[in-house]
């Protein structure tokens, strides 16, 4: 396959789709602050947008869905944003830490 | 075979440069230990998905992705790392040393899982037909199709911002 072509292939949208979105599940589960996991969640987002624009761009045959789809959200991540952010604001008052292994009330 | 010194092949070249930007942000967003450098390497990536868009036949959605993310998001993320805690350098770890092995193992399950179905599926290709996705088409849609989903995003927008101003102000003194 030449390489040269690969911006023209649906496969290479999805494969880098597919790596954007292993590698925010696994900051998710390694990263031990709370605005660690907030940045790994953005890039799960981000992988599925570039899947709707892959699509989009391929295999529909009306092109403005996709579009409008990953400008929806983009809307959403930004509000998913903005209250993670305060609640993290929140959490940080009260416990002076945005440990997630600090913030442990109950000893289960 | 395309020369690398023609406009077909500098566009090749970008397409790749755009990738290896993608793929090396999400990498530094993710193991840098310091948080202000794990959100650089996500503005990075951010810029490099919008690149990816632009040659998706998205250039709208190109220019909003580097204005809503990079501009507002990673800058939101900023001043939460500046008003909470820095860095985790300087921090006893006491959990368990398994759990950096097993989200690997997870994760690299999960892409090895989703390439497989990406690249053995058999996708039904067609080329548009009902209008171009232009910036115009988009704008028609949104005012007339999706009028009742763009008017539930504002709400919720709306919501999003007073509840988050709520949430930060609720346990302060004064």
């Amino acid at each position: 396959m030449n390489i040269l072509l690969l911006s023209n292939s649906l496969y290479t949208y999805l494969v880098i789709a597919a790596l954007l979105f292993g590698i925010g599940i696994y900051g998710l589960v390694q990263r031990q602050t709370f605005i660690g996991m907030l940045i790994s969640a953005e890039l799960i987002l981000s992988g599925a947008s570039l899947n709707f624009m892959a699509f989009n761009c391929f295999l529909t045959p009306d092109p403005t869905v996709g579009q409008l789809f990953t400008l929806f959200i983009m809307a959403i991540a930004a509000a998913e944003a903005a209250i993670a952010l305060s609640i993290i604001i929140a959490v940080y008052r009260n416990y002076k830490s945005i440990d997630t292994e600090d913030v442990t009330d109950l000893q289960g | 075979m395309i020369s690398l010194f023609t406009a077909e092949g500098f566009y090749a070249i970008l397409f790749l440069g755009f990738v290896g930007v993608t793929l090396a942000g999400a990498l530094i967003a993710v193991t840098a230990r310091s948080l202000i450098r794990s959100v650089a390497g996500l503005a990075l990536c951010f810029l490099g998905v919008a690149g990816l868009y632009y040659y998706l036949n998205g250039p709208f959605v190109a220019l909003m992705q580097i204005l809503i993310y990079v501009g507002a998001v990673c800058v939101t993320i900023i001043f939460a790392v500046m008003l909470a805690e820095s860095s985790e350098l300087k921090r006893v770890t006491r959990r368990n040393v398994l759990i950096g092995p097993l989200a690997f193992l997870v994760s690299a399950l999960l892409v090895w899982g989703l390439v497989g179905l990406a690249l053995k599926t058999e996708w039904r290709f067609s080329p548009a037909i009902a209008n171009l996705g232009t910036v115009g088409d988009l704008g028609k849609s949104l005012l007339t199709t999706y009028s009742m989903s763009f008017e539930l995003i504002s709400v919720v927008l709306l919501v999003a911002v007073v509840g988050s101003l709520v949430l930060a102000r609720s346990g302060r003194s004064k």
